[in-house]
């Protein structure tokens, strides 16, 4: 029995987009293959105590919500294994499948990731009842204890979700997730489409659920602040690699990578005192495409100390259990 | 040459829909002086968006400004005829919009398109054409401006698209930018990049900048001066520093307390109860007062904008400073 809930172990995930009718007329003919591979995911491996959040922090292409994919079994690793409390998250063989139901997801859409067509109850019902974690007889019960949980009145049971707010959404979609009763809830931007007034309701309603129920969290997010709030422990990631981990009082206060730093500094903090000339500095360049990311270091051609071997060499994660960063340069105290 | 630019004297935009007429703008007044950035705050359906498009008589039907006045150094444009405006737009005041696909044209290239911006309001030769877009393209920050110039949207990164937007809005050296959530949709690296940018720009070309946003850190990160919207209406306005140091009114405090980031990691987040009223039922009175842990009778009564410090407050609480 391993003290870790989630274990992922070079988890890696590529898409391939296959090439078309023209394409492929043109490659029999002789021409280069012309299908694409996206390494979304590149040898990242995590795990996840029991009661812990981490969160899992990076800018668009960098693999945060596939990674969030495969941790909640929707997505199969293309190599490397991801496991829950011991056991294989997914099923083996040529289509494999997610093989739990103790692990469920949030989304961050909730417009789109509630289905318009079913009322609430049902909702919420669906899987549990699939799963035969309640009685159809004793189902309306079980919902309206859940709504009243994430602080929707029981009677909103009959309404269809376009009568709700975005905030309101969001609550139907964790009271979906959490009605399955799982081990571990994956949040894959919960809070980014919300009104800073309902987003920190949401907040407060994840924290207080995760403090009375006991909950193991995946928590994606490219927004800071909310990460220094509510995570126990944080993963950097840049085009598909994990650079730097670490408890996010640590990493917040003492980065190694010199992307964490960069990324901490150019966020932009709310300044009480208002704004001030030179005190904010951005990330040089753009985010190269995952499609071709920059060999050695994915993140030299940004970085202020790249070093020529930055160019040549992957860096990899180094550092004591728990505190780790892939940089070349990064000291190690 | 006065140091006033714009003036919105209670400005109303209403939409007339099938459920009843919604006042999405209800009586607003704003001043940006030349060369001043104004954060114009609020959560969705405040009325931020639509203020913006109503500088620009840019609102269409079923809405319309039913009153007040805007008036842009001297001339009024609430009624001004279309060939008025589409003289001012794009040549004097500029706008820049969230997703900057929805304003370039696919089709056209870069250069093409910043080409037909700069002919709409002057002749200029190909070469002049080109050699100022290109300039432009490097002034926001694009890297080889000159290959970019032959570039087609698609080819371009998000935070590279609206930086091409932006150089678009500076073509003909505008007084002012009005830019509707120009960072949301970007990355933080890149949102970085352009608050950087277009504050250096402000700085160095004496542009205004009326900057709409739901982000209480990009404004206080930008703004010389900040308003708060609710519901329609400006609930607080003054200089941007006392607003974000000092809030006067409950929902501004309630929106900066709200932020993450500033809070003891984990603690409970002061939150605002509720949710924005429908600005078809709004209750009668102050538009907050039902999320309001102030409130009193007397908020029935919906409260003026009145002069407190160096700034006002719609409210008939509002918060003492604290030292």
């Amino acid at each position: 029995m391993s003290a870790r809930l989630l274990e992922l172990s070079g988890v890696s995930k590529r898409f391939e987009r296959r090439p078309n009718l023209g394409e492929r007329v043109a490659e029999a003919l002789g021409a280069a293959p012309a299908g694409q591979v996206v390494h979304a995911v590149d040898d990242v491996s995590l795990s996840i105590a029991p009661r812990e959040t981490l969160a899992l922090v990076g800018e668009s292409g960098c693999g945060k919500s596939t990674l969030g994919r495969i941790a909640a079994g929707i997505h199969a690793p293309t190599t490397g294994t991801a496991s829950l409390a011991g056991a294989p998250l997914m099923s083996g063989g040529a289509r494999p499948r997610k093989a739990t139901t103790r692990v469920q997801m949030v989304f961050q859409d909730p417009f789109a990731s509630l289905n318009p067509r079913m009322r609430v109850a049902d909702i919420v019902a669906e899987g549990p009842l699939a799963h035969g974690l309640v009685s159809r007889a004793g189902a309306a019960a079980y919902v309206a204890g859940w709504l009243g949980r994430v602080g929707l009145d029981p009677s909103f049971a009959s309404r269809y979700p376009h009568q709700f707010s975005g905030g309101q959404r969001q609550r139907v979609a964790i009271a979906r997730a959490l009605a399955m009763q799982p081990d571990l809830l994956v949040c894959d931007e919960p809070v980014a489409s919300l009104d800073v007034s309902i987003q920190a309701q949401v907040l407060n309603l994840f924290i207080e659920l995760r403090r009375d129920l006991g909950l193991t969290c995946l928590f994606i997010s490219h927004d800071l602040g909310v990460v220094r709030h509510v995570s126990d422990r944080v993963a950097i990631m840049y085009l598909g690699r994990v650079v730097e981990t670490g408890p996010t009082a640590e990493i917040f206060s003492a980065p190694r990578h010199p992307y964490t730093k960069a990324l901490l500094e150019s966020v932009p903090r709310l300044r009480r005192e208002g704004a001030a000339d030179g005190d904010f500095r951005p990330i040089s360049g753009e985010i190269p495409s995952p499609l071709a990311p920059p060999p050695g270091c994915h993140f030299h051609p940004r970085c202020p100390v790249a070093e020529p071997r930055c160019r040549e060499a992957r860096p990899e994660l180094r550092g004591a259990a728990g505190r780790q960063a892939a940089c070349h340069l990064a000291g190690l105290d | 040459m006065s140091a006033r630019l714009l003036e919105i004297r209670g400005l109303r935009t209403h939409f007339t829909t099938r459920a009843g007429n919604l006042p999405a703008v209800d009586g607003i007044d704003l001043a940006v002086d030349r060369g001043r950035i104004l954060g114009l705050v609020g959560e969705s359906g405040s009325g931020k968006t639509v203020t913006g498009f109503s500088i620009l008589g840019l609102v269409d039907p079923p809405g319309r400004i039913v009153g007040g006045s805007v008036r842009f150094d001297g001339q009024e444009l609430v009624g001004m005829d279309r060939e008025g405006l589409r003289r001012l737009r794009g040549r004097r005041i500029a706008m820049v919009f969230q997703d900057p696909m929805m304003t370039l044209n696919p089709v056209l290239s870069v250069g093409e398109q910043m080409a037909l911006a700069l002919r709409a309001h002057q002749d200029a030769s190909r070469a002049e054409t080109r050699t100022r877009s290109r300039d432009l393209l490097g002034l926001v920050g694009i890297p080889s401006p000159e290959e970019r110039l032959d570039a087609y949207p698609h080819q371009l990164s998000g935070g590279m698209r609206q930086r091409v937007a932006i150089a678009i809005a500076l073509l003909h050296r505008p007084d002012l930018i009005i830019a509707d959530e120009p960072t949301t949709a970007l990355d933080v690296s890149i949102q970085g990049q352009i608050l950087h940018e277009m504050r250096r720009l402000a700085r160095e070309t004496g542009v205004a900048l009326v900057w709409i946003t739901h982000d209480l850190a990009v404004v206080s990160n930008l703004a010389d001066d900040i308003a708060v919207m609710y519901a329609g209406r400006i609930v607080e306005t003054g200089p941007a520093r006392e607003v974000l140091a000092r809030p006067r009114h409950p929902y501004t405090r309630g929106l900066l307390d709200s932020v993450p980031g500033e809070a003891q990691p984990g603690a409970m987040l002061a939150q605002i109860p509720g949710s924005t009223p429908s600005l078809l039922r709004l209750p009668p009175g102050c538009s907050f007062r039902e999320r309001c842990a102030r409130a009193s009778a007397a908020c029935g009564e919906m409260p003026g904008l009145r002069a407190l410090g160096d700034g006002a407050v719609r409210c008939h609480h509002a918060l003492e400073p604290t030292p």
